[in-house]
């Protein structure tokens, strides 16, 4: 389906719950900290191949969100269903099992493992499974996927050090390995929180063309950023997120002359 | 070869020449010197050089890759030493029953002693395994009296049942063999004022820590061993990546508790008897200090940690006031005296203190064990600067050098 039909097909409100393409259907969410209301009445869908960003002024509510899908949070109402599965209440390996990756805003990676081990773990666990007893198989002999590691590798500009460990990385080498160690997996959503923050001007441009590619691979992805040029490169659909509500939701047209997103978010951020 | 590279085959080799030529370099002091006190090449010794260092690389699979501080691993080696007594007294007084049972039952008492304190990580997970060890070792010395003997422990006795053993000729006791080869037989060699033991248990003891010693390279160098290091290194974003750490952690623990077994059953092998002081909490602590001494998370550095301390123990041990004053005997008294006051409490019955100074001095110049000592060392030598892909698949802590 090509975006322009899309397009067409949007109602004014943006979304409806279950449209028949809907790969991740986010449904009444509810999640509060002590009293504050991160998220209420949360109701999203991400259709299949898309490219999904989710935008909002600090403090809305959008790693919450993220991290109700991927298990770290459990909402206190509603619940996130992938692909028929129902993700609420699942522990994190297990949604990552079913084909959800996360690149994390602040790198969460293997410190003590090389920047290869890093980015094969995720490849040898997607064929392994959650759990496979293998000790006299040799890690040394795993070349199909050390191949692939040291493509995903260059692809995000990291082959020149592989056998270095990770905690020797610079902050944005990191994140870049972060990306690369989802984009292995082949992911059919991936989870992007603000993968460029931190970047310099060229390395957001490269990133920006980086997922533009693998969006012709057809997998789908939702991204949270605060950089207007990124969003507004890689997104076919936005959804704005204020004060743990969705305010408004559509193509990046829809949404830059959307007065209620100018006044939450966009007048401050001049785009 | 075997399946290893190049530097893991070398180092393999050098252990079994180093295992297979300790009776030589462990006697370095001619019997009649005065330093012939510091030889360790006996019987007795050796077998514990390589039985700890057996117990010490299964407890590394544990520690130095996934980072869970267990206290308990002697129970383990307990519950190996009682498996293994009680097939010498009801089957055989062939070790091969006796060391396979060790192994079996201490893996089962690990898998449930593991799946129900890996439910924490942290100091919690180390305080369970603590107070399971401590169980253990109560139930032993007290209400488990029938099983495990309580305070005299359990030995062959003339009267077992022995069922696959003929009986025995009149005036003989049960000893533990291989096959009709007697574990304490011993071929005696004298060059000069040397003599040189060779012991045919130290040497079954010292194959089965090859094995071990190989089987441990396997894991360290396998998928298996990666996600293991991965707990240690990020346990959290293991989840997130698609892994269960769970039964990673368990399998780890399991496997060290097989190896904690396998040890425990070779010391009744070696000394034919078992008591319940083998799982005091005491005993858990040594191989963890072993493990630590050597180098966490290094290949040979937990075996070189046992090595050391079985040593102290044994050697330090042994120098008594009458050894101090004759080895100062050539100063004026009152230095004599003084140096003899000075030295006394570091030997003989003191040697924990030389213990735990050095372990300090370990922990904080040299927070990877001995293994970061030899590096260094290493690395004053050597001119050229240090490769980084020293690492590639090496150990996940600090040393480079294995």
């Amino acid at each position: 389906m090509s975006i322009a039909e899309d397009m067409a097909n949007e109602p004014d409100r943006g979304f409806e719950r279950g449209t028949p393409n809907s790969v991740l259907h986010i449904d009444d969410v509810h999640k509060s900290f002590a009293g504050l209301h991160a998220l209420s009445d949360v109701d999203l869908d991400v259709r299949e191949g898309e490219t999904h960003a989710i935008i909002g002024p600090n403090g809305a509510g959008k790693s919450t969100l993220l991290n109700v899908c991927v298990g770290r949070l459990k909402p206190d109402r509603g619940a996130v269903v992938f692909d028929g599965h129902v993700l609420t209440g699942k522990a994190p390996h297990e949604i990552n099992q079913l084909g959800v990756a996360r690149v994390f805003q602040t790198p969460e990676v293997f410190p003590d493992l090389t920047i290869l081990e890093n980015i094969m773990l995720p490849a040898l666990s997607k064929r392994d499974g959650q759990f496979k007893l293998n000790p006299f198989k040799l890690f040394s002999k795993e070349t199909a996927i050390r191949d692939e590691a040291e493509q995903v590798a260059e692809s995000v500009g990291l082959q020149s050090q592989l056998t270095a460990h990770a905690s020797s990385m610079s902050r944005g080498d990191k994140r870049r390995l972060e990306l690369a160690m989802g984009l292995i997996q082949h992911p059919r959503l991936l989870l992007l929180d603000e993968p460029t923050a931190g970047m310099a001007r060229h390395d957001t441009n490269a990133t920006i063309d980086l997922l533009k590619k693998i969006k012709e691979g057809g997998m789908t992805k939702v991204i949270i950023e605060h950089d207007m040029h990124v969003v507004f490169s890689l997104a076919d659909r936005i959804s704005v997120l204020a004060g743990g509500r969705i305010i408004a939701q559509g193509t990046p047209e829809e949404i830059k002359d959307d007065p209620k997103v100018k006044e939450a978010y966009l007048g401050e951020e001049q785009v | 070869m075997l399946g290893l590279n190049r530097k893991d085959f070398q180092l393999l080799l050098l252990v079994i020449v180093l295992t297979a030529l300790a009776p030589f370099f462990l006697n370095p002091f001619p019997v009649e010197s005065s330093l012939a006190q510091f030889n360790a090449g006996y019987p007795d010794l050796m077998q514990r050089f390589v039985i700890f260092g057996i117990f010490a690389i299964g407890f590394n699979i544990l520690f130095g890759l996934t980072g869970y501080l267990s206290f308990g691993h002697a129970a383990f080696l307990g519950a190996g030493s009682y498996a293994a007594i009680w097939m010498m007294k009801l089957l055989t007084m062939n070790i091969i029953p006796a060391v396979t049972l060790s192994i079996i039952v201490a893996g089962v008492f690990s898998l449930a002693v593991g799946f129900i304190s890996l439910r924490r990580s942290g100091i919690y997970f180390s305080i369970l395994t603590l107070a399971f060890a401590q169980m253990s070792y109560s139930l032993a010395y007290s209400v488990l009296t029938p099983i495990t003997g309580g305070e005299t422990g359990l030995q062959p006795k003339i009267s077992d049942p022995r069922i696959f053993d003929g009986p025995l000729a009149a005036g003989a006791s049960p000893r533990a063999s291989l096959f009709g080869l007697e574990m304490n037989s011993t071929y005696e060699m004298a060059v000069g004022g040397w003599l040189f033991t060779f012991n045919v248990g130290y040497y079954i003891a010292a194959i089965l820590m090859v094995i071990s010693f190989y089987v441990a390279i396997r894991i360290f160098r396998s998928p298996f061993g990666l996600m293991l290091r991965a707990v240690k290194s990020n346990q959290n974003r293991l989840g997130y990546t698609g892994v269960s750490s769970r039964p990673y952690t368990l399998a780890a623990f399991v496997i060290s508790g097989m190896y904690a077994g396998l040890a425990g059953g070779l010391l009744v092998a070696m000394d034919s008897q078992a008591g319940a002081e083998r799982m005091f909490w005491t005993a858990s602590g040594e191989v963890v200090l072993m493990t630590i001494l050597g180098g966490a998370g290094t290949l040979i550095g937990p075996v070189l940690g046992a090595g050391l301390i079985k040593y102290l123990e044994n050697i330090v041990s042994k120098i008594n006031e009458t050894v101090l004053t004759a080895w100062f005997d050539w100063m004026p008294s009152v230095l004599q005296d003084i140096l003899v006051a000075v030295v006394y409490p570091f030997v003989g019955k003191g040697w924990h203190l030389t213990l735990g100074l050095m372990f300090m001095l370990v922990v904080i110049f040299l927070p990877g064990g001995l293994m970061e000592g030899l590096a260094r060392i290493g690395a004053l030598f050597s001119r050229k600067p240090k490769s980084s892909d020293d690492n590639v698949d090496g150990a996940a802590k600090p040393s480079p050098a294995e």
